[in-house]
């Protein structure tokens, strides 16, 4: 007479050697191979840290893949120790397998010992769906999203460039954008700082842009610095983040944002726009240039434009903010050829571009030098930097 | 050798409003000294005594001069010699 599941199953784990959690707990880490022979549904839900997964229907084919050696150590493991005793019994009996132990209790006693278990990360359905377009790039896909939504980029400026970069980072799933300005939203902001709205004209800057943020990706976390970044701040806004979005709109506070980037070796994403003309680089420390390479003084106040109202084609800082906003998702990705080393000038009335090399200067006063020397006095300043201020009123 | 030279945006009010210039000159400074005698106000802009003012970059194919020969790099009949200030509009 056939024998009962339930007695097939006792006779098998006669057979077959079992382990107790606490002895594999205790070899995590020693050459033993741990092998999760669930479903994908249930491996993806939590598994125990650094397991392989082979669920058991393909175990017969898979495994050898996976531990080729017929003499390595394999612990089983499934739900409740049942799925990874048949296991064990399949390796031992028809593959050969010389040193198989299956887990008794399973995943549901490892965990109710209190031991660790791994959560793997994946998407919501919503966000399968919102960013289906990302996933369908290779370049991107799973990995590259989850790396997206991991990133954290700091702004500087809501306004002419800071407002459509915010727009598309924040599209693009960037999990953290930071956004440094003190500003008030004005009517004559409108015409190009796209993230604003006529509602909104009087609010600080910072808050509107997040209001049209959290509309329009709630993935997405906000951190507000309504202030004007200098020497004092500056450091304490910086640390922590990945990638730097410079659009700041005047030359002494893109001097101490480099002095400081390149202190803690934070890649910047500089654009600057005047008129029908917008100049992009990426500024990546040690790898490539930094600003004081390009331009080692700025000009004086009263040859430099920023420091007063200018024209700027309203749509010029929309195409020269998409480029930031193109580099810095690269940049994250790691993919594709960054700006490091060039500077790409747009020019919109001839609508041309040129590319221009940008070396490091190997006298540099900032990145030629160990980034642990640069001193918190020396950070922002040039040589004439006095004059400038004051001429700059 | 008539080269190129092309103009940016905040330095267009000393030439009139011209986007480019086309001179003569075998090295930078010579192609530079003769867009000085067609638009006489660049020359502060874009100049000081000891050469080059600091934040005005120069570049002839690309390259920046700094990392040629300066203004003695010599240009070939054809060259485009881009003038770029820093510019920190945002």
């Amino acid at each position: 007479m056939s024998p009962s599941g339930a007695e097939l199953l006792r006779q098998i784990k006669s057979q077959i050697h079992e382990v107790d959690p606490a002895a594999v707990h205790e070899q995590l880490g020693n050459g033993a191979v741990i092998v999760d022979v669930r479903e994908n549904e249930e491996f993806s839900v939590a598994h125990i840290p650094g397991a392989r997964h082979v669920p058991r229907a393909y175990l017969e084919s898979r495994i050898e893949g996976i531990v080729p050696d017929r003499d390595a150590h394999i612990v089983l493991y499934c739900a409740s120790g049942n799925r990874s005793a048949y296991a064990a019994r399949t390796l031992t009996e028809d593959l050969g397998y010389t040193n198989v132990e299956s887990m008794t209790g399973g995943i549901t006693l490892w965990k109710d010992r209190g031991y660790d278990v791994e959560v793997p990360r994946t998407l919501s359905a919503e966000q399968r769906d919102r960013y289906s377009r990302h996933l369908l790039l290779p370049e991107v896909g799973l990995e590259g999203q989850l790396k997206l939504l991991d990133a954290r980029v700091l702004l500087l400026g809501a306004g002419g460039l800071g407002a459509p970069t915010a727009l598309y980072l924040a599209a693009a799933g960037v999990g953290t954008l930071g956004l440094v300005d003190n500003d008030t939203v004005d009517l004559s902001n409108l015409q190009r700082q796209v993230i604003h709205t006529q509602e909104r004209v009087g609010e600080p800057k910072v808050d509107s842009a997040e209001a049209t943020i959290a509309n329009l990706n709630r993935d997405v976390r906000v951190v507000k610095y309504p202030v004007r970044l200098d020497a004092s701040n500056v450091m304490e806004i910086v640390e922590g983040y990945d990638i730097i979005v410079d659009g700041l709109d005047n030359f002494p506070t893109r001097y101490l944002i480099n002095d400081v980037s390149v202190r803690l070796g934070i890649p910047v994403v500089s654009a600057s726009i005047l008129g029908f003309d917008g100049q992009l680089s990426v500024f990546k420390p040690y790898d490539g240039p930094c600003y004081r390479c390009l331009y080692p003084t700025p000009p004086p106040a009263e040859l430099a434009p920023s420091c007063g109202a200018n024209g700027v084609l309203g749509v010029l800082p929309g195409t020269m903010g998409m480029l930031q906003a193109t580099e810095v998702v690269k940049l994250i990705l790691g993919e594709g050829e960054p700006l490091v080393g060039r500077l790409l000038l747009y020019e919109a009335l001839g609508a041309t571009f040129t590319e221009l090399k940008v070396r490091r200067d190997p006298d540099c006063p900032i990145c030629s030098r160990d980034p642990e020397s640069i001193s918190d006095e020396e950070m922002g300043v040039f040589p004439d930097y006095e004059a400038f201020c004051a001429a700059a009123g | 050798m008539a080269v190129t030279v092309k103009i940016p945006t905040q330095l267009r009010a000393a030439t009139g409003g011209a986007a480019t210039a086309s001179v003569e000159g075998g090295t930078v400074g010579e192609v530079l000294d003769a867009l000085y005698v067609q638009f006489g106000e660049l020359r502060d802009r874009i100049a000081d005594d000891g050469g080059l003012r600091r934040f005005v970059n120069v570049y002839i194919g690309g390259e920046d001069i700094r990392f040629l020969n300066g203004l003695e790099t010599t240009v070939s009949d054809g060259d485009e010699v881009t003038i770029l200030p820093a510019v920190a509009g945002g």
